[in-house]
């Protein structure tokens, strides 16, 4: 271990990385240790009525989720990659802005649109001369169906913003290769362009299945009983924290479970680098029912996740505000969203970059693993983060409180678990992975003899990676730091638990209505939630799009 | 980037400023954690520092107080615990996180199977859990709780889940009336009978007998009140789809819950806290709960707001509510067991 970091280059950025990883770990070891305190009879009775039909149906929502996202992502993606149609450079960012949109006011939007009395069947009854209600057929929202539906098209950017990416960034030549050997354009998407964005693919469903896994609104909502909520109602209802932590547990396992399944899958596969000047292929001029088709493809994603619960939760809003309006706390409340996202968003980037430039640097070998650990946090629900850092925050603070209160007769009070730190903490933990995976990214297409020229003209560590590094990794960092942003307001399980005495913020005003069932009164909220989140998301359109262009090319 | 590193620094730095943490011992106030909304019980707060002085800062922790509360320790701020529902009440007494208190306005105010002996928590308002019912499509006057498992309502019943509070309470009532196995049966028997799946809130059981997916459902008694008399159109005419019917167990009293409170172990300002829970029984407060929240007083000669005294006479059932707490494990089991909510 000491000759590791004798040999490494700059142990300080290794140790912090490891630092990061053990922050990151520390609420799962205190869920072990929760665990382990054993929930008497609980066990038995979990273990044969809740476990077995929670996890089926989180496996069952996770397999449909994430076909429905890979298929929509992916098809998506590859139309505006590839082909030219009406509409192409519209569709190329509005198809990001269900980003925007929680998955938790979508659930409540839908519920009002397709309910017997919403505008949706309404219309139709009245196009087809009924009356009762009861005369229509209409697929039941509250289902295993109606989640997968919802999430599946309000999650599929993730995969959209990955698969788009990679298509851009292969190289014309290897899809020319494929269209001079006689494969049509779908076989060249299924042979060449698909296996060779395989792995961007993964790294999108992985993102929207775990952001479906971490949902508790729209699931809790719609009646679908996943682990999440088993946790919940373990804990809740029966008051067995024990339980809970033990529920989390054997969910994490899951989730491990399916990562290294993921990576057994691939295990003979070698990916490697296109050129670094590759040439996109130019775009296929597609015409008339073809080009119909690729606009339809695009809009009907885009309407179903964003334009439609987006119109009603307008049409809410200016009627609560015509109705008598909103109280002026809601500026507070967007006050707080913003700080809170922003100040979570700093230290996460900040502590992305550390562990990802000490990867960069290290030479023991320990940077890696850290890197992997401190990545956890995503795999992590909110709930269970939040019950996992409520604990040891608490003992931390009052600790320094009785130890101040002992030295200098001051005392501290509840210094991280009474204040706002709690909650920036856990948005760290829990989107860490994002902004570790985008500055690596970002790295990866920084050649190593920089960083050696850098260093053999005098620079010290810290100088290459504050005026090398940093400048060069602006866009890797940009569009991590809005995916954060927009991942912290949207943030609503650890939210709800881990804010300071006294402060709301627009997530939790929204779940606040929604539980006394005026879902309706929250639109205003609601609506401020998915505006500001719209802006970042219209950014990341335009800093996703990688850097090489045709113009950039002919230069 | 070189300008983006010191802009976030600024904003994390005004972001720990302003949300440095609450002092525990400020003067001339008092902290409610609640599970309540806010928005329905401001209102009282704001007549209680009218009347006092004291400021009322409360915070809605929708869930796990008593784990908030018994994690902060001696430095939570906390000193009135305020939750719906007996068993989430009795959940901050069994954690150890509340003190008893002993208030002669308190114990006059409310009668002594409302508030526990030891002064460890006390009711302030009740609520009946009704059978809401299409006024179009059900003739029936009067039910029993036991009615809702008979299959003449197969496919035409509306719930919330079997896990929330409010149905985990009634689920326990019914197991201390009819035992555990009768009451798995007729778990079974409603579960046989929903319309759709055990989910989302209880107003949505009128709206969706206003969309004809069901035509009996299990709701409580204040929401009639808050969908008749609020300034919500379209709730308007959801409650004007339904009637109301008092359902009963042997002995013919309706289930009730309570609202309620406690004072925290570590209150940094318990005079203040009692002062508010006297408060709240007291004749203004009480009549305040009524008008705002449509809920029944627990202090006997009250005032009950027009809109739910037109749901008829309230008959309780006469079941100690401890026992409801008691029996709630029991009830969460059963309803997992015949996977009501799956």
């Amino acid at each position: 271990m000491l000759r590791a970091f004798r040999t490494s280059g700059t142990p300080g950025w290794t140790l912090a990385a490891i630092l990061i990883a053990a922050i990151v770990v520390s609420p799962i070891a205190a869920l072990i240790a929760i665990a382990s305190e054993g929930s008497g009879d609980l066990w038995p009775h979990l273990a044969a009525y809740v476990l077995p039909p929670a996890a089926i149906n989180t496996l069952a929502l996770l397999a449909g989720v994430g076909l429905l996202t890979g298929l929509v992502g992916v098809g998506t993606a590859w139309l505006v990659a590839t082909a030219s149609f009406p509409g192409r450079k519209f569709f190329d960012w509005a198809l990001l802005l269900p980003l925007a949109m929680p998955t938790y006011i979508l659930a409540y939007a839908y519920l009002d649109i397709v309910h017997p009395i919403g505008p949706v069947q309404t219309a139709l009854r009245s196009i087809l001369g009924l009356s009762d209600p009861r005369a229509l057929w209409f697929p039941e929202t509250r289902s295993m169906g109606g989640v997968i539906f919802l999430l599946g098209f309000v999650l599929y950017p993730y995969v959209y913003l990955a698969a788009r990416a990679s298509f851009l960034m292969q190289s014309a030549t290897a899809l020319e290769a494929a269209r001079t050997l006689g494969a049509g354009r779908l076989e060249t998407l299924f042979r060449v362009a698909l296996p060779l964005a395989r792995p961007a693919i993964v790294v999108g469903i992985t993102l929207a299945l775990l952001e479906a896994l971490n949902d508790i609104g729209a699931t809790e909502f719609l009646g679908v009983r996943t682990l999440t909520i088993a946790i919940y109602s373990t804990w809740l209802n029966r008051s067995s924290l024990p339980g809970a932590a033990q529920i989390s547990l054997f969910m994490l396992a899951l989730v491990m479970a399916l990562f290294l399944l993921e990576r057994w899958a691939r295990r003979n596969q070698r990916f490697s680098a296109a050129g670094k000047r590759a040439q996109p292929p130019a775009p296929v001029v597609l015409r008339g029912a073809n080009a119909l088709g690729a606009s339809l493809a695009c809009a009907l994603p885009l309407t179903i996740g964003f334009v439609l619960p987006f119109a009603y939760l307008a049409d809410q809003a200016v009627r609560k505000l015509a109705a008598g309006g909103v109280s002026m706390m809601i500026w507070r409340e967007t006050i707080n969203t913003l700080l809170y996202a922003g100040a979570a968003t700093a230290v996460t980037l900040i502590a992305g970059l550390a562990v990802a430039f000490a990867l960069r640097s290290d030479k023991s070998g320990l940077a890696a693993p850290a890197s992997r650990v401190a990545s956890i946090g995503y795999a992590i629900p909110g709930t269970v983060l939040a019950v996992g850092l409520l604990w040891p925050l608490a003992a931390f603070d009052n600790a320094v409180d009785a130890a101040m209160r002992h030295w200098f007769g001051l005392s501290t009070g509840l210094l991280i678990s009474g204040s706002g730190a709690a909650l920036v903490l856990a948005y760290t933990i829990r989107f860490l992975a994002i902004s570790i995976n985008g500055t690596e990214a970002g790295y990866a297409k920084i050649s190593e003899n920089v960083d050696h020229a850098a260093r053999s003209l005098g620079e010290s560590a810290f100088g290459t990676l504050r005026k090398i590094h940093l400048p060069m990794l602006r866009p890797a960092l940009g569009a991590a730091a809005i995916l954060v942003f927009v991942d912290c307001m949207k943030e609503l399980p650890a939210t709800l638990m881990l804010r300071p005495f006294g402060v709301e913020t627009l997530s939790t005003h929204v779940y606040a209505e929604a539980v006394r069932g005026a879902y309706e009164d929250g639109a205003v909220a609601a609506i401020l939630i998915v505006l500001a989140g719209l802006i970042p998301v219209v950014m990341l359109a335009r800093v996703s799009r990688p850097p090489v262009t045709p113009s950039t090319i002919s230069a | 980037m070189n300008r983006l590193i010191p802009s976030l620094a600024l904003a994390a730095a005004v972001a720990a400023s302003t949300l440095a943490p609450l002092p525990a011992n400020a003067q001339g106030e008092v902290n409610v954690y609640t599970t309540r909304e806010p928005k329905l019980i401001q209102p009282l707060f704001d007549l209680f520092t009218k009347n006092t002085g004291i400021k009322v800062n409360a915070i809605f922790v929708e869930k796990g107080m008593a784990e908030r509360v018994a994690a902060e320790g001696a430095n939570s701020p906390a000193d009135i615990m305020m939750a719906v529902d007996i068993g989430t009440v009795l959940d901050g007494v069994a954690r150890g996180v509340t003190q008893g208190v002993q208030s002669e306005a308190l114990a006059s105010a409310i009668p002594a199977n409302l508030r526990d002996k030891d002064g460890h928590w006390f009711a302030l308002s009740l609520r009946a859990r009704l059978f809401y019912v299409s006024n179009e499509r059900v003739k029936e006057k009067a039910l029993t709780y036991a009615d809702l498992a008979d299959p003449k309502w197969k496919g035409k019943v509306c719930i919330r889940s079997g896990l929330h509070p409010y149905n985990t309470a009634l689920i326990a009532a019914y197991i201390n009336h009819y035992g555990a196995e009768k009451t798995e049966a007729w778990l079974r028997g409603v579960k046989a009978n929903l319309a759709r799946k055990a989910a989302g809130g209880d107003r949505e059981v009128a709206r969706d007998i206003l969309g004809g997916i069901c035509d009996i459902g299990i709701a409580n008694s204040y929401y009639v009140g808050l969908m008749r008399g609020g300034s919500n159109e379209e709730q308007k005419k959801w409650a004007a789809a339904i009637n109301t019917i008092m359902p009963t167990f042997p002995g013919g009293g309706t289930h009730v819950n309570i609202s309620g409170a406690s004072v925290a172990k570590n209150a940094p300002n318990k005079t203040n806290a009692i002062k508010l829970l006297e408060y709240l029984v007291s004749n203004e407060a009480q009549a305040a709960y009524a008008r705002v929240n449509y809920e029944y007083p627990v202090r006997p000669g009250a005032q009950i707001d027009p809109i739910i005294a037109a749901l008829g006479p309230l008959k309780t059932d006469q079941i100690d509510l401890t026992v409801i707490a008691k029996n709630r494990k029991q009830a969460a089991e059963l309803v997992e067991k015949v996977g009501f909510n799956n």
